[in-house]
């Protein structure tokens, strides 16, 4: 069948995952032309060390890197609690995909469009 | 070098406080070698980088050593300044040549950049103290690298203040950015004329030490 490959991936089955295992089942698929969507997001950790690997594996006329949207992370209050309340409530559905065939666009905090095309 | 030299760097080294290394974070374009240099300017007489409207004009971090800022309040910090790539998650050579750049010299720059933002990445995992982010006004702040690279600096517990840049420009909204990023300290600047840069100077010496 012709078209766009979407893989959806569990909350449960990230957790299970080291990072460095999801980090590299990401870039894979993206690299192939896959669209990748994770029930919960990366940790700031992850989500760095993917945009390093990411450029490091970046080549003229290749891959040219990835498109990412997530929601913000819920409104915070300001003030000393705010430090307490991290964690699970940061990492947020995730869409990624090559960044040549996807094409996202936040509408406002809660709502994301998102165009996807053919190789 | 000769050992005298050496051993007063070992010995400076040893009773001098470590100076703090101030990373310059965002996205491309957002100013952040425009304040590099008005850092330098201002504080020790030099210039950091060069500017352009060009994306990705600095390729590989340059550093400002030993600059002390001074407040109103007659205290001071003394910090390196580390002006960086802008982050990013695509970088397509194809986009210089929109530039006018040749092909050669266009895979060249996107090679550099891409090795520059990996570098700027992996150091702020090791080795920053303390980040300035810069966000452009005029444009939208929950743009998916603000709210990654704001979520990654809060992961590491690095002080940060983050710079609203452009308010010379007529349709520049810092208090935007203030709503997006409460917890944060955030100054409205414009690093090209000066306005409000001793706002920023006064958060520096109040956050980085
Ligand atoms: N209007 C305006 N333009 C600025 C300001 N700061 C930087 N720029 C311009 O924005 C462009 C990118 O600046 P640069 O410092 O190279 O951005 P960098 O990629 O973040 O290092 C250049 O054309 C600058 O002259 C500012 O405060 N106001
Ligand atoms: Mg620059």
């Amino acid at each position: 069948m012709q078209g766009v490959r979407i893989d959806l991936i569990s909350e449960e089955r990230l957790s299970q995952m080291p990072s460095m295992e999801k980090i590299r089942l990401i870039l894979d698929n993206v690299r192939e032309g896959t669209i990748v969507i994770l029930e919960s997001g990366l940790t700031p950790d992850e989500q760095s060390v993917l945009i390093e690997m990411t450029m490091q594996e970046i080549l003229p006329d290749g891959f040219s890197g990835i498109e990412i949207e997530s929601y913000p992370s819920k409104q915070k209050n300001p003030g000393v609690f705010s430090r307490f309340l991290k964690g699970d409530e940061s990492r947020r559905l995730t869409v990624i995909g090559p960044a040549n065939q996807l094409k996202m666009i936040r509408k406002d905090r809660g709502f994301i469009s998102a165009w996807i095309s053919g190789r | 070098m000769g050992i005298s030299h050496t051993l007063s760097r070992i010995l400076s080294g040893l009773f001098q406080k470590k100076t703090a290394r101030i990373g310059i974070y965002g996205p491309p374009n957002a100013g952040k070698t425009t304040l590099a240099n008005r850092i330098a300017g201002d504080w020790s007489g030099t210039i950091s980088g060069t500017t352009s409207e060009v994306p990705h004009e600095t390729r590989r971090a340059a550093r400002s050593g030993n600059i002390t800022i001074t407040g109103s309040n007659g205290k001071s910090v003394t910090i390196d300044i580390v002006d960086t790539p802008g982050v990013t998650t695509r970088v397509d050579y194809k986009e210089f040549l929109e530039y006018g750049i040749e092909r050669e010299d266009a895979i060249n720059r996107a090679r550099e950049a891409t090795e520059g933002v990996a570098e700027a990445m992996h150091w702020l995992r090791e080795d920053i103290d303390g980040v300035i982010y810069m966000i452009d006004a005029t444009l939208d702040p929950f743009a998916q690298v603000n709210i990654m690279m704001i979520g990654i600096i809060e992961s590491r517990k690095l002080p940060v203040i983050i710079a609203a840049n452009k308010i010379d420009l007529p349709d520049a909204t810092p208090q935007r950015i203030r709503n997006a990023f409460p917890q944060h300290p955030v100054v409205p600047v414009s690093c090209l004329d000066g306005t409000q840069i001793e706002s920023l100077y006064e958060e520096m010496v109040r956050h980085f030490r």
